[in-house]
């Protein structure tokens, strides 16, 4: 979730600004800029993201899995210390402290709450006729 | 007046991601844990059941709307601008939507944890 995610966020953000701004009355020229390799390369992510995120929600709670996944911003951080070797000044590391002391907090809590409802009934007709 | 299309986007975008997001956790809680579906019953069995979910496709539906309404308002503004602050707001909409529509135990410390987060990615986006 982490890496797809905010490689899928990057890639979009790239694509779209190689592509130009969308007119506020021509809203449907988003279509049109999907042939943009950034762009598929973003939506290729984000669907892997989606699976992780769905699997993740599976089992985990909501409001367990959003704070949780926050850590990705640490990592694009660490990132752009180590690789981009950007300058990261005191406010950047205090909103990085906030992050890391939810995520902390979050990550001893159980990670399933409430009522789990029945499972759907099975889709499989044989199983089913049993 | 483009801030204030920026901000609209980030509005539609909250609420629509908030939405799927919920939808989503719905759907996936009454599939079950997608792990033991495919260790039990295989792969194909647990595609069929995520593919035979229509509260999951709903959520989608919500989901394909912030994603537009993302991608329209990354046009328009940075993402160290459109990314956050949609990303900030969406973490308190969800924790509340949460335990209203999906009835989470939301704890002090969830709560607690999710302001953390928001102040964080606020400060990481204005800084």
């Amino acid at each position: 979730m982490v890496v797809f995610g905010s490689s899928g966020d990057a890639l979009l953000s790239h694509g779209m600004k190689t592509s130009g701004a969308i007119d506020i009355h021509h809203l449907l020229n988003v279509f049109a800029m999907l042939p943009n390799p950034y762009i598929l390369l973003g939506i290729f992510s984000l669907i892997v993201f989606m699976w992780s995120y769905m699997t993740a929600l599976s089992f985990a709670d909501l409001s367990y899995v959003m704070p949780a996944t926050a850590i990705s911003y640490v990592v694009m951080t660490l990132l752009s210390i180590f690789w981009l070797h950007e300058h990261v000044g005191r406010e950047r590391w205090s909103g990085i402290l906030f992050i890391v002391l939810g995520v902390g907090l979050v990550a001893g809590e159980p990670a399933r709450t409430g009522d789990t409802p029945e499972p759907v009934p099975n889709v499989n007709p044989e199983e089913a006729g049993r | 007046m483009r801030a204030v299309y920026i901000w609209l986007c980030i509005a539609i975008t909250v609420c629509a991601a908030t939405a799927g997001d919920v939808l989503v956790a719905l759907a996936m809680r009454r599939i079950g844990d997608l792990d033991e579906l495919r260790r039990h019953r295989g792969w194909i069995q647990m595609f069929l059941r995520v593919l035979s979910s229509g509260v999951l496709f709903a959520g989608i539906f919500f989901m394909a709307i912030a994603f537009f309404s993302n991608l329209i308002g990354l046009s328009w503004a940075d993402l160290s601008l459109m990314g956050p602050a949609s990303a900030a707001l969406t973490y308190i909409t969800n924790a509340v939507a949460a335990k209203f529509f999906l009835k989470e135990v939301v704890s002090r410390r969830r709560w607690l944890a999710t302001v953390f987060v928001f102040c964080g990615v606020l400060i990481l986006t204005f800084s």
